[in-house]
């Protein structure tokens, strides 16, 4: 069987220890995913949670049939057929001369934007498909990362479907 | 009417059907225990001699019965006692309702003294769990709390409860007894596919767990196996779902499961698997497990299908609407090549048996005591037991003749299971109960012997004692060239004599006549019993598929 990335979107109760029953499954099942996001939702008495990770299709139907058994988790869908996955990151570069100009001309073509200056540092903003990135991190590593913070894949499916009318 | 939040508690219990309940007070429990003494002509208390007894009980009277078993215990050490038992009927999908108390709310999180975090320290091992934070909620969380315990694929709920929940006043009126939640009905295009699969299928076997034991479908097995000729086999939970003078019923299958059991299932063309979930004991290397054979699975849990093995088809849902209309649209037939075939593979098992036992020249052997019990025991008798080479021998031989009438810790395997459950089998029905243990299980949770007496709870405990922790011993054997690593136990203990200093009776029974008069004398004594049976401490369980092997590795005697 191949091993696929996918994102599955589960909502779940938005009261306090959710997470760490969602989480807790993962580790008992040894279930290893790639990025986890949190938030709030258009209904204030669930959040949503978008998991991504990689696996065959039986890690996949193990994922979402053990999710399906914890009381917190009203829904749960694979997001299939590509959705629109959005991720964010914060990377603080160093700044030197002799690079600067790269760095700018980088910036500008991910349509990302800077957001700290300083004469040692520079902190960018890039927002859009986590393959985008890891080609903008990938690209910056050669002018020193210093540090850098993802938030992990959010994502909706196309169109005017939604988790509730699926 | 308002009452406090540990007099709700005992409402809702009273409201939700429940008259037993087994537990150890504490520091912060003695508002729930005030309560109890206040309902004490409703509900009946049990006070074990630890918590982990308990919980035990609990499961005991929950798998002899059905219902939803009940355990009490204090914060910190109280509540991390229950732990085994709670994973326990986790992993044998027991009902149950542990309750447990905490410090106060404004204590939480304060390391305050027995603090700890049950609920997060059970996260794993509860289908579900509670923290009770507000008085508003306790009664509806009781309430839900039953629901998801008996619902669907059944286990144990905690709901701790701080102590200041239990102090404050709220307003309480009594509900009925919740219903389970009805599952999904399985889609008639499946239910076709699988009639289709088995009007198709030239061997058929009908493979039951312990879903189809609580489900007490064992009469309707049996009548379809007859309706398509089919053979029965069952997994180690699905023991005593189906009557052992059933003549289709071949036993147990599995890594000490029958030889024809495990042989026709291997040589089946179709599997019909009934709330059974395919365990790595049950199927030895799933990559060699039945290849030949097409399975059709039918569960309430959807993570089931597909987990251990690869199935044809999976129905999830209601199994035993599933079932019967199953049952129902499939046609008569008779397959007598197939039975032809079955027949012999029971000719071999009977001749290997009696090989087995004719190379035994032990003064009493595990087989011997085994019959004794199986033709003395009064109808009805329900027979538990601990872990380890006994409780194989109690799978392989013990017969039974109703439902619910084996109660063995299955998949977490949990030695010191055998006394507390047995209690709690004893509490719930007053039918005859036996626990077959060994002399390494009994000594884990002895202490017990001491409730049994209290509450004259009249088991017959039998005791094979070998000296040695057996099934590990037996490996060692098997697998590390007899390296005997801490598996010779050397002990002292007189059985006999232990017993009567906790108020039991005791008995040293050293062949097959001293076991049979001691056995039917215990029978009669009106309090627990120990029976000390001294076995060869080279006895094996046999046959035996090694971990990880196939049918093919099927051991069946021992150099």
């Amino acid at each position: 069987m191949e091993n696929n990335k996918f994102v599955i979107a589960v909502y779940v109760e938005n009261k306090s220890g959710v997470l760490t029953r969602v989480t807790s499954m993962f580790t008992r099942r040894n279930f290893n995913i790639d990025t986890l996001t949190v938030g709030e939702t258009e209904r204030s008495e669930y959040s949503r949670i978008t998991i991504s990770m990689s696996g065959d299709d039986y890690v996949k139907a193990q994922l979402v049939n053990q999710l399906k058994k914890l009381f917190v988790v009203k829904k749960v869908e694979v997001l299939e057929d590509e959705p629109i996955k959005r991720e964010l990151m914060l990377i603080k570069v160093s700044n030197q001369s002799e690079y600067r100009n790269d760095i700018m001309t980088a910036v500008d073509v991910f349509r990302a934007s800077v957001i700290d200056y300083s004469t040692e540092s520079m902190c960018i903003e890039v927002t859009g498909n986590p393959s985008k990135i890891d080609a903008f991190v990938k690209l910056m590593q050669p002018f020193g990362i210093l540090e850098m913070c993802r938030t992990g894949v959010v994502a909706l499916e196309r169109g005017a479907n939604t988790l509730f009318n699926d | 009417m308002k009452l406090t939040g540990a007099q709700i508690l005992v409402q809702t219990l009273i409201e939700q059907g429940v008259t037993d309940v087994f537990g150890y007070p504490g520091g912060q429990v003695i508002n729930i225990y005030d309560a109890l003494y206040e309902y004490k002509d409703k509900i009946n208390h049990i006070l074990t001699a630890h918590e982990q007894g308990a919980s035990h009980a609990a499961d005991g009277y929950s798998r002899a019965t059905g219902k939803v078993g009940v355990c009490i215990a204090t914060s910190g050490p109280g509540a991390t006692n229950l732990v085994t038992g709670i994973a326990t009927a986790m992993l044998d999908s027991i009902p149950l309702v542990a309750i447990t108390g905490n410090v106060p709310c404004s204590l939480i999180g304060k390391d305050s003294f027995q603090e700890v975090d049950i609920t997060g320290v059970t996260l794993p091992i509860t289908k579900h769990n509670y923290f009770v934070n507000k008085i508003e909620d306790l009664a509806d969380i009781l309430r839900e709390a039953f629901a998801i315990a008996k619902s669907g694929r059944p286990g144990p709920v905690l709901v701790d409860i701080p102590k200041d929940v239990q102090v404050g006043k709220y307003d309480y009126e009594p509900k009925a007894m919740v219903e389970k939640t009805p599952l999904p009905k399985v889609a008639q295009s499946k239910i076709d596919q699988a009639v289709e699969m088995l009007a198709q299928a030239e061997r058929p076997y009908i493979y039951i767990g312990g879903g189809a034991a609580g489900l007490g479908l064992g009469k309707d097995i049996v009548a379809f196996a007859d309706k398509i000729d089919a053979a029965i086999g069952c997994s180690f939970m699905g023991l005593s779902a189906v009557p052992n003078e059933s003549p289709r019923f071949l036993g147990m299958q599995g890594m000490h499961g029958h030889y024809a059991s495990s042989m026709a299932q291997n040589e089946a063309d179709v599997i019909l698997a009934v709330g059974v979930r395919f365990s790595d004991r049950a199927t030895g290397n799933v990559a060699k497990f039945a290849k030949k054979t097409k399975i059709i699975q039918l569960d309430p849990d959807s993570a089931e299908i597909n987990k251990n093995v690869r199935v044809e088809l999976g129905l999830v849902g209601d199994v035993e609407d599933a079932f019967k209309r199953i049952a129902s649209a499939c046609e008569a037939k008779s397959l007598p090549m197939w039975q032809d075939r079955v027949k012999a593979l029971k000719a071999e098992e009977v001749a290997c048996e009696e090989q087995i036992a004719a190379a035994d020249k032990a003064a009493l052997t595990p087989k011997q005591v085994m019959d004794i019990i199986n033709a003395e025991k009064p109808a009805k008798t329900i027979i538990t037991t601990d872990v380890g080479q006994h409780q194989m021998w109690a799978a392989q031989y013990a017969t039974f003749d109703g439902p619910r009438r084996f109660v063995s810790s299955g998949g977490l395997g949990t030695m010191g299971f055998g006394l507390g459950a047995a209690m709690g089998a004893y509490v719930a029905t007053k039918d005859p109960t036996v626990l077959i243990t060994g002399d390494g299980s009994f000594g884990m949770n002895l202490n017990e012997l001491a409730t049994a007496v209290t509450y004259k709870l009249p088991i017959v405990i039998v005791l094979m004692n070998n000296g040695v922790l057996g099934m590990v011993r037996q490996w060692q054997t098997l697998f590390f060239g007899k390296r005997y690593s801490n598996t010779v136990l050397d002990r002292k203990t007189d059985f006999v004599a232990l017993a009567k200093a906790f108020g039991a009776d005791g008995y040293l029974a050293e062949t097959p006549v001293e076991f049979k008069k001691a056995f039917t004398a215990a029978l009669q004594a009106g309090k627990p019993v120990v029976i000390d049976a001294r076995i060869d401490k080279d006895e094996f369980v046999l046959p035996m598929l090694p971990p990880g092997g196939a049918i093919d590795d099927i051991i069946t005697k021992v150099n």
